[in-house]
């Protein structure tokens, strides 16, 4: 059975065109659910709409 | 004059400006040990024998002509093999780069330890890409515990305290994205110095995540660390962030200052979490003799590891697009699948992570309104076994991988100088990070030699060699 990120990796990896053999799919899934879990804890974060990235750029 | 294993930078150089010690003999030394010790420890991945010599005579040759001699004369050191040392291809830790042309030139902090009068005897071992915590590698096999060497050394500048803590050479530089100086550091019992983001350069390094990357030194003592420090400094047109506004800042001078005038507190909150006790017995003794027991909540610091996280699995993507593209199965697969993943994160969530950051950073600043110094563990436990993959922590399965640098994570997010001390229990060391305000490494170099006065911290003999 399919696995919920399956698509949205194939999605991807073709935008970036981005070789895949199917051995590696488990690892990078279970790599992507941790970076996506943590990136999700750092979202739910609410912070002012005019907060600043930390690099700013100076001409 | 005998070259003993421990013999400090300092020492080495007193008796090589003195005429006690010739730099060749002092080259000659370290070169044996490497030759001895290094088929068990696999730190080197290069040993520049020739080159060493080579300057080492020229030190010889200034020092009979009546010349001035640096403060680090005749002290040899060696440098992850990140760092461009011309006429070396840079590996950087993988198989990939070994195709590319050698170095023409070196790094800048190559130059400035050499123009301080250090000897370069070679390049060191490390984790593929440096994105590794413990100093394993595929193509190079791993470098070892000096204490114990079925134990990890740390990473990912493992051949870095590999080298240090097993004596080979008195300083060793590394470099830093997460933790990758603090925590070889903690595993294998030597100091190391994380400075400020921007303030060391880092032109001609191979680098791994631009907005978290920093540069700096191992050693055996405090002093050490401050020499190499001092030597480093400085601004630099080829590292972007490296500052100008920042002058030379001297530290070997302020060392022996009072510390008693300093405000120190305790990490709490995620720095107290997952623990196992030899890292509590060692933050413990650390504040005990400094006599800090205020424990301060820093917020929302699990949130910035996650930040961290995401910030260097996509840029660290960013950076290996092309070679994930034509070369994927010449990377570690677990490294090739890190970063393949890192590039699959949605473009609002990277930045996301760096507006978190700014405002994580003004907490900190904050912070350090009201205290100057504040005490972490280095990492959660003493060097794990080699290849192990999950430890136990209060009954629960970890990966140990994904919760070696918990505890760094957060700190070098927001490029705070951090000196790593290292505790040395029984049976291995484990290190305790001295945090402080942006710029002020002096400050935290000062409690890190307070501290090894009152011999709470020490780096420990090699008890594995």
């Amino acid at each position: 059975m399919a696995e919920p990120l399956d698509d949205y990796i194939d999605a991807v990896a073709q935008a970036l065109a981005l070789p895949i053999e199917e051995a590696w799919r488990p690892a990078i899934r279970a790599n992507l659910e941790v970076s996506l879990r943590l990136a999700r804890l750092v979202d739910d974060f609410a912070l002012p709409d005019e907060t600043e990235p930390a690099p700013v750029f100076t001409a | 004059m005998t070259t003993k294993p421990d013999l400090t930078a300092a020492e080495i150089a007193k008796a090589v400006a003195g005429g006690q010690l010739s730099a060749l003999d002092a080259t000659e030394a370290a070169l044996a040990r490497i030759k001895q010790h290094d088929g068990v420890l696999n730190s080197f991945t290069d040993v520049t024998a020739e080159r060493a010599r080579a300057r080492a005579r020229a030190i010889d040759a200034d020092i009979a002509a009546g010349k001035t001699v640096g403060p680090l004369a005749g002290v040899p050191f060696a440098v992850k093999n990140l760092f461009d040392v011309a006429g070396l291809t840079t590996r950087a830790g993988s198989k990939i780069n070994r195709d590319c042309a050698p170095a023409k030139r070196d790094a800048t902090l190559i130059e400035r330890m050499e123009a301080a009068g250090a000897v370069l005897v070679g390049a060191l071992n490390m984790g593929e890409y440096a994105y590794d915590f413990t100093g394993e590698n595929v193509h190079d096999g791993p470098s070892r515990n000096p204490h114990d060497t079925t134990r990890m050394s740390g990473g990912s500048s493992g051949g870095s305290g590999s080298a240090v803590g097993g004596a080979l050479v008195p300083i060793a530089l590394g470099s830093d994205t997460n933790g990758s100086i603090r925590v070889p550091s903690s595993f294998c019992g030597t100091f190391g110095l994380k400075p400020t983001y921007g303030r060391l350069s880092r032109a001609r390094s191979f680098p791994f995540v631009a907005s978290l990357d920093h540069l700096g030194p191992f050693a055996r003592s405090v002093t050490d660390l401050a020499l190499a420090y001092d030597a480093m400094q400085g601004p630099d047109v080829d590292d972007a962030a490296c500052t100008t506004t920042r002058g030379l800042e001297p530290t070997v001078p302020l060392l022996a200052n009072p510390v008693s005038d300093l405000r120190i507190a305790i990490a709490g909150g995620h720095f107290q979490n997952n623990l196992f006790p030899e890292a509590v017995e060692a933050v413990s003794r650390v504040a005990k003799a400094l006599g800090a027991t205020q424990i301060l909540d820093i917020p929302e610091a699990s949130r910035a590891r996650a930040a961290a996280y995401v910030i260097t699995t996509t840029e660290g993507a960013s950076l290996h697009l092309d070679r994930l593209r034509k070369r994927p199965n010449d990377f570690d697969p677990a490294v090739r699948d890190r970063l393949i993943a890192g590039a699959m994160v949605p473009a609002p969530m990277v930045d996301r992570a760096q507006k978190f950051r700014r405002w994580y950073r003004a907490q900190l600043a904050e912070i350090f309104k009201s205290v100057d110094v504040l005490l972490a563990p280095a990492t959660p436990c003493t060097a794990p076994k080699l290849g192990q993959v999950t430890f136990k922590l209060d009954g629960v399965e970890l990966p140990v991988r994904a919760n070696i640098g918990i505890h760094t994570q957060p700190i070098s997010f927001i490029g705070l100088p951090v000196v790593a001390v290292p505790v040395p229990l029984e049976p291995l060391p484990i290190g305790v990070q001295i945090i402080t305000a942006p710029w002020r490494e002096d400050i935290a170099l000062r409690v890190a030699y307070a501290l090894e006065r009152m011999g709470v911290v020490a780096t420990p003999s090699p008890r594995g060699l």
